[in-house]
Protein backbone atom coordinates (compact mmCIF):
# COMPACT_ATOMS: atom_id res chain seq x y z
CA UNK A 1 0.00 0.00 0.00
CA UNK A 2 1.25 2.96 -0.91
CA UNK A 3 -0.74 5.45 0.93
CA UNK A 4 0.24 4.09 4.27
CA UNK A 5 2.77 3.91 6.45
CA UNK A 6 3.47 1.13 9.23
CA UNK A 7 3.98 2.19 12.99
CA UNK A 8 3.72 1.02 16.36
CA UNK A 9 0.97 1.70 18.35
CA UNK A 10 0.83 0.87 21.90
CA UNK A 11 3.03 -2.10 21.57
CA UNK A 12 1.64 -3.31 18.63
CA UNK A 13 2.00 -2.79 14.81
CA UNK A 14 -0.17 -0.60 13.05
CA UNK A 15 -1.31 0.89 9.12
CA UNK A 16 -2.05 4.74 8.96
CA UNK A 17 -2.60 7.12 6.33
CA UNK A 18 0.79 8.70 5.25
CA UNK A 19 0.94 12.43 6.06
CA UNK A 20 -1.53 11.67 9.06
CA UNK A 21 -0.71 14.30 12.22
CA UNK A 22 -1.05 12.55 15.47
CA UNK A 23 -3.93 15.20 16.47
CA UNK A 24 -6.26 13.26 13.25
CA UNK A 25 -4.79 9.92 13.86
CA UNK A 26 -6.30 10.46 17.92
CA UNK A 27 -10.14 11.65 15.82
CA UNK A 28 -9.74 8.73 13.88
CA UNK A 29 -9.63 6.23 17.20
CA UNK A 30 -11.92 8.15 18.19
CA UNK A 31 -10.16 9.62 21.49
CA UNK A 32 -10.79 13.15 23.35
CA UNK A 33 -7.14 14.80 23.16
CA UNK A 34 -8.09 15.98 26.67
CA UNK A 35 -7.99 12.80 28.38
CA UNK A 36 -4.83 11.12 26.77
CA UNK A 37 -1.20 11.57 26.98
CA UNK A 38 0.70 10.81 23.69
CA UNK A 39 4.53 10.05 23.79
CA UNK A 40 6.30 9.78 20.76
CA UNK A 41 9.17 8.07 20.04
CA UNK A 42 9.83 8.06 23.54
CA UNK A 43 9.63 11.85 24.20
CA UNK A 44 5.80 13.59 25.51
CA UNK A 45 4.10 15.15 23.11
CA UNK A 46 2.33 18.17 24.49
CA UNK A 47 -0.78 18.89 23.47
CA UNK A 48 -0.54 22.04 21.74
CA UNK A 49 1.87 20.24 19.09
CA UNK A 50 -0.56 17.13 18.58
CA UNK A 51 -2.15 19.21 15.27
CA UNK A 52 1.15 19.97 13.90
CA UNK A 53 3.02 16.97 14.53
CA UNK A 54 2.87 14.30 11.60
CA UNK A 55 3.26 10.74 11.51
CA UNK A 56 6.16 9.37 9.92
CA UNK A 57 7.28 5.65 9.34
CA UNK A 58 8.84 3.68 11.78
CA UNK A 59 7.35 6.26 14.78
CA UNK A 60 6.29 4.89 18.00
CA UNK A 61 3.56 5.76 19.84
CA UNK A 62 2.05 5.10 22.71
CA UNK A 63 -1.36 6.77 24.26
CA UNK A 64 -1.75 6.60 27.72
CA UNK A 65 -4.37 7.27 30.35
CA UNK A 66 -5.45 7.04 33.90
CA UNK A 67 -6.88 4.13 34.96
CA UNK A 68 -8.15 2.69 38.03
CA UNK A 69 -5.17 2.00 40.70
CA UNK A 70 -3.69 1.93 44.22
CA UNK B 1 -20.20 16.78 62.10
CA UNK B 2 -16.98 14.29 61.67
CA UNK B 3 -14.84 18.17 61.41
CA UNK B 4 -16.88 19.68 63.98
CA UNK B 5 -15.96 16.75 66.27
CA UNK B 6 -12.21 16.82 65.27
CA UNK B 7 -11.80 20.93 65.73
CA UNK B 8 -13.26 20.52 69.43
CA UNK B 9 -9.82 18.51 70.19
CA UNK B 10 -8.15 20.91 67.67
CA UNK B 11 -6.54 18.90 65.47
CA UNK B 12 -4.86 20.25 62.70
CA UNK B 13 -5.80 19.71 59.27
CA UNK B 14 -3.78 17.39 56.81
CA UNK B 15 -1.32 19.71 54.48
CA UNK B 16 0.69 18.06 51.97
CA UNK B 17 3.13 20.39 49.63
CA UNK B 18 0.87 23.08 51.02
CA UNK B 19 -2.29 21.52 50.44
CA UNK B 20 -5.00 21.22 52.73
CA UNK B 21 -6.91 18.16 52.90
CA UNK B 22 -9.83 17.74 55.78
CA UNK B 23 -9.91 13.71 55.54
CA UNK B 24 -6.91 12.02 56.36
CA UNK B 25 -7.81 9.32 54.17
CA UNK B 26 -6.56 8.74 50.77
CA UNK B 27 -8.28 5.89 48.14
CA UNK B 28 -6.98 4.01 45.63
CA UNK B 29 -9.18 3.58 42.81
CA UNK B 30 -8.45 0.12 41.17
CA UNK B 31 -10.02 -3.29 41.71
CA UNK B 32 -13.27 -2.52 42.01
CA UNK B 33 -16.36 -4.85 39.68
CA UNK B 34 -17.67 -1.35 38.45
CA UNK B 35 -17.60 2.52 38.06
CA UNK B 36 -20.78 2.69 39.64
CA UNK B 37 -19.23 0.81 43.21
CA UNK B 38 -16.14 2.75 42.83
CA UNK B 39 -17.87 6.46 42.34
CA UNK B 40 -19.90 5.26 45.53
CA UNK B 41 -17.17 4.32 47.75
CA UNK B 42 -15.21 6.74 47.42
CA UNK B 43 -18.00 9.34 48.25
CA UNK B 44 -18.67 7.62 51.36
CA UNK B 45 -14.96 7.20 52.06
CA UNK B 46 -15.22 10.88 52.50
CA UNK B 47 -11.92 10.96 51.01
CA UNK B 48 -10.54 14.07 49.26
CA UNK B 49 -7.76 12.70 46.76
CA UNK B 50 -7.47 9.43 45.17
CA UNK B 51 -5.23 7.16 42.87
CA UNK B 52 -4.73 6.70 39.78
CA UNK B 53 -3.04 4.82 37.52
CA UNK B 54 -1.10 5.56 34.13
CA UNK B 55 -1.90 2.42 31.53
CA UNK B 56 -2.07 2.24 27.88
CA UNK B 57 -5.25 3.50 26.49
CA UNK B 58 -7.29 0.07 25.03
CA UNK B 59 -7.94 0.94 21.45
CA UNK B 60 -10.18 -2.30 21.01
CA UNK B 61 -12.34 -0.33 23.63
CA UNK B 62 -13.63 -3.57 24.89
CA UNK B 63 -12.90 -2.46 28.17
CA UNK B 64 -13.64 0.58 30.85
CA UNK B 65 -13.01 3.90 29.13
CA UNK B 66 -10.70 6.33 31.64
CA UNK B 67 -11.20 6.81 35.22
CA UNK B 68 -11.50 10.84 33.82
CA UNK B 69 -14.86 9.73 32.47
CA UNK B 70 -15.79 8.82 36.15
CA UNK B 71 -14.13 11.03 38.58
CA UNK B 72 -14.19 14.81 38.33
CA UNK B 73 -10.78 16.79 39.16
CA UNK B 74 -12.65 19.79 40.06
CA UNK B 75 -14.02 17.93 43.13
CA UNK B 76 -11.06 15.07 44.12
CA UNK B 77 -7.55 15.67 43.60
CA UNK B 78 -6.21 13.06 41.17
CA UNK B 79 -3.05 11.74 42.32
CA UNK B 80 -1.43 9.53 39.83
CA UNK B 81 1.10 6.56 40.66
CA UNK B 82 3.74 4.80 38.73
CA UNK B 83 2.43 1.41 39.98
CA UNK B 84 3.48 -1.96 38.42
CA UNK B 85 7.15 0.06 37.56
CA UNK B 86 10.35 -1.70 38.45
CA UNK B 87 13.03 0.44 37.65
CA UNK B 88 13.73 4.35 38.66
CA UNK B 89 13.70 5.07 34.83
CA UNK B 90 10.27 3.56 33.96
CA UNK B 91 8.79 5.11 36.93
CA UNK B 92 10.23 8.84 36.18
CA UNK B 93 8.84 7.64 32.63
CA UNK B 94 5.30 7.27 33.81
CA UNK B 95 5.66 10.15 36.27
CA UNK B 96 6.41 12.45 33.52
CA UNK B 97 3.46 10.72 31.55
CA UNK B 98 1.00 11.75 33.99
CA UNK B 99 1.86 15.12 34.59
CA UNK B 100 1.51 15.70 31.18
CA UNK B 101 -1.94 14.79 31.09
CA UNK B 102 -2.68 18.43 32.79
CA UNK B 103 -4.09 17.73 36.28
CA UNK B 104 -1.28 18.47 38.63
CA UNK B 105 2.48 17.59 39.22
CA UNK B 106 1.71 15.37 41.82
CA UNK B 107 2.98 11.51 42.03
CA UNK B 108 2.41 8.99 44.52
CA UNK B 109 6.30 6.92 43.76
CA UNK B 110 6.25 3.97 43.18
CA UNK B 111 9.17 1.25 42.35
CA UNK B 112 8.62 -2.12 43.15
CA UNK B 113 11.59 -4.17 43.42
CA UNK B 114 10.25 -8.03 44.04
CA UNK B 115 7.15 -9.46 42.29
CA UNK B 116 6.18 -11.70 45.06
CA UNK B 117 5.53 -9.00 48.24
CA UNK B 118 5.52 -5.99 45.80
CA UNK B 119 8.01 -4.83 48.53
CA UNK B 120 9.34 -1.34 47.33
CA UNK B 121 12.87 -1.13 45.73
CA UNK B 122 14.15 1.73 48.08
CA UNK B 123 17.27 2.79 46.34
CA UNK B 124 15.84 2.84 43.01
CA UNK B 125 12.66 4.77 44.67
CA UNK B 126 15.79 6.90 46.31
CA UNK B 127 16.71 6.87 42.67
CA UNK B 128 13.23 8.09 41.65
CA UNK B 129 12.54 10.80 44.14
CA UNK B 130 15.68 12.43 43.44
CA UNK B 131 15.11 13.18 39.91
CA UNK B 132 11.36 13.69 39.97
CA UNK B 133 12.18 16.40 43.03
CA UNK B 134 14.43 18.15 40.72
CA UNK B 135 11.56 18.33 37.94
CA UNK B 136 9.37 19.78 40.49
CA UNK B 137 7.33 17.22 40.92
CA UNK B 138 5.51 16.72 44.51
CA UNK B 139 6.69 13.38 45.64
CA UNK B 140 4.53 11.40 47.59
CA UNK B 141 6.96 7.89 48.18
CA UNK B 142 5.60 4.46 48.53
CA UNK B 143 8.55 2.68 50.86
CA UNK B 144 9.09 0.31 53.49
CA UNK B 145 8.72 0.60 57.49
CA UNK B 146 12.39 1.08 57.33
CA UNK B 147 13.43 4.43 59.32
CA UNK B 148 16.78 5.13 57.14
CA UNK B 149 15.01 5.09 53.71
CA UNK B 150 12.13 7.09 55.38
CA UNK B 151 14.89 9.88 56.62
CA UNK B 152 16.34 9.80 53.00
CA UNK B 153 13.31 10.37 51.26
CA UNK B 154 12.74 13.38 53.07
CA UNK B 155 16.10 14.84 52.95
CA UNK B 156 15.48 14.05 48.56
CA UNK B 157 12.64 16.47 49.05
CA UNK B 158 9.37 14.20 49.37
CA UNK B 159 6.61 16.03 50.11
CA UNK B 160 5.31 12.92 52.28
CA UNK B 161 6.88 9.28 52.96
CA UNK B 162 4.57 6.69 52.92
CA UNK B 163 5.29 3.04 54.49
CA UNK B 164 3.71 0.31 54.47
CA UNK B 165 1.61 -1.35 56.33
CA UNK B 166 1.94 -4.42 55.04
CA UNK B 167 2.18 -5.86 51.62
CA UNK B 168 0.12 -4.21 48.76
CA UNK B 169 -3.07 -5.47 49.13
CA UNK B 170 -2.16 -8.23 51.65
CA UNK B 171 -4.82 -6.75 53.87
CA UNK B 172 -2.45 -8.37 56.78
CA UNK B 173 -2.79 -4.93 58.67
CA UNK B 174 -0.15 -3.32 60.76
CA UNK B 175 2.49 -5.79 61.44
CA UNK B 176 5.46 -3.25 62.92
CA UNK B 177 3.72 -0.12 64.35
CA UNK B 178 7.13 0.34 66.79
CA UNK B 179 8.91 1.31 63.13
CA UNK B 180 5.86 3.08 61.89
CA UNK B 181 5.98 5.39 65.21
CA UNK B 182 10.19 6.23 65.02
CA UNK B 183 9.50 6.63 60.69
CA UNK B 184 6.46 9.53 62.03
CA UNK B 185 8.40 10.54 65.42
CA UNK B 186 11.79 11.51 62.72
CA UNK B 187 10.11 12.98 60.27
CA UNK B 188 8.91 16.48 59.08
CA UNK B 189 7.10 16.04 56.29
CA UNK B 190 3.46 13.77 56.42
CA UNK B 191 3.94 10.13 57.02
CA UNK B 192 0.98 8.33 55.54
CA UNK B 193 0.42 4.87 55.89
CA UNK B 194 0.48 3.15 52.47
CA UNK B 195 -0.62 -0.47 51.33
CA UNK B 196 -1.89 -3.70 53.79
CA UNK B 197 -4.73 -2.11 55.92
CA UNK B 198 -7.68 -4.97 55.51
CA UNK B 199 -10.41 -3.68 57.75
CA UNK B 200 -11.63 -0.91 59.34
CA UNK B 201 -9.83 -1.80 63.00
CA UNK B 202 -6.63 -1.98 61.11
CA UNK B 203 -6.96 1.58 60.10
CA UNK B 204 -7.91 2.71 63.71
CA UNK B 205 -4.47 1.14 65.21
CA UNK B 206 -2.76 2.64 62.40
CA UNK B 207 -3.82 6.22 62.74
CA UNK B 208 -3.59 5.38 66.49
CA UNK B 209 0.47 5.49 66.48
CA UNK B 210 0.15 9.00 65.67
CA UNK B 211 0.17 9.00 61.50
CA UNK B 212 -1.02 11.59 59.25
CA UNK B 213 -3.40 9.74 56.88
CA UNK B 214 -3.66 6.11 55.79
CA UNK B 215 -3.91 5.55 52.15
CA UNK B 216 -5.92 2.09 50.99
CA UNK B 217 -7.59 0.36 47.71
CA UNK B 218 -7.89 -3.02 48.39
CA UNK B 219 -9.35 -3.26 51.99
CA UNK B 220 -12.64 -1.20 50.12
CA UNK B 221 -12.21 -2.68 46.94
CA UNK B 222 -13.01 -6.20 47.65
CA UNK B 223 -14.85 -5.75 50.76
CA UNK B 224 -18.32 -7.69 50.30
CA UNK B 225 -19.44 -4.00 50.15
CA UNK B 226 -17.42 -1.41 49.29
CA UNK B 227 -19.54 0.92 50.01
CA UNK B 228 -20.36 -0.04 53.64
CA UNK B 229 -16.52 -0.84 53.89
CA UNK B 230 -15.33 3.22 52.77
CA UNK B 231 -18.25 3.98 55.79
CA UNK B 232 -16.28 1.90 58.14
CA UNK B 233 -12.73 3.30 57.02
CA UNK B 234 -14.30 6.71 57.05
CA UNK B 235 -15.40 6.20 60.66
CA UNK B 236 -11.85 4.27 61.38
CA UNK B 237 -9.72 6.60 60.73
CA UNK B 238 -11.16 9.92 62.20
CA UNK B 239 -11.62 7.49 65.29
CA UNK B 240 -7.97 6.35 65.47
CA UNK B 241 -7.18 10.10 65.07
CA UNK B 242 -9.03 10.99 68.34
CA UNK B 243 -8.28 7.66 70.17
CA UNK B 244 -4.15 9.24 69.42
CA UNK B 245 -4.72 13.18 70.09
CA UNK B 246 -6.74 11.58 73.23
CA UNK B 247 -4.01 9.57 74.49
CA UNK B 248 -4.32 5.88 75.96
CA UNK B 249 -4.08 4.90 79.21
CA UNK B 250 -1.58 2.97 80.66
CA UNK B 251 -0.78 -0.77 79.54
CA UNK B 252 -1.34 -2.73 82.59
CA UNK B 253 -0.29 -6.37 83.56
CA UNK B 254 -3.04 -6.18 86.34
CA UNK B 255 -6.71 -5.59 86.96
CA UNK B 256 -7.46 -2.70 88.47
CA UNK B 257 -11.38 -1.99 89.37
CA UNK B 258 -13.51 0.98 88.00
CA UNK B 259 -15.60 1.06 90.96
CA UNK B 260 -15.01 2.10 94.51
CA UNK B 261 -13.64 -0.27 97.17
CA UNK B 262 -15.15 1.64 99.90
CA UNK B 263 -18.62 1.25 101.12
CA UNK B 264 -18.98 -2.67 100.17
CA UNK B 265 -21.34 -4.72 102.41
CA UNK B 266 -20.05 -6.98 104.82
CA UNK B 267 -18.83 -10.38 103.45
CA UNK B 268 -21.20 -13.05 104.17
CA UNK B 269 -19.50 -15.94 106.97
CA UNK B 270 -18.51 -18.41 104.80
CA UNK B 271 -17.35 -18.82 101.31
CA UNK B 272 -16.55 -15.66 99.48
CA UNK B 273 -14.62 -15.19 96.53
CA UNK B 274 -11.10 -16.70 96.24
CA UNK B 275 -8.19 -14.08 96.46
CA UNK B 276 -10.94 -11.50 98.22
CA UNK B 277 -9.21 -9.17 100.41
CA UNK B 278 -9.76 -9.17 103.84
Amino acid sequence: MMDSIEITLNGEPRRVARGLTVAALLAELGLHPGLVVVEHNREILERARLAETPIAAGDVLELVHFVGGG
Amino acid sequence: MTTTTLQEVRDDPLVIAGRTFQSRLIVGTGKYRDNETMVRAIEASGAEMVTVAVRRVDLDRTKEEGILYHLDPERIFILPNTAGCYTAEEAVRYARLARAAGLNDWVKLEVIGDQRTLLPDVAATLEAARILVAEGFKVLAYTNEDVVTALRLEDAGCAAVMPLASPIGSGLGLVNPYYIREIKRRLSVPVIVDAGVGTASDACITMEQGVDGVLMNTAIAEARDPVAMARAMRHAIVAGRLAYLAGRMPRREVAVPSSPLEGMLDAAPAGGGAGRPA
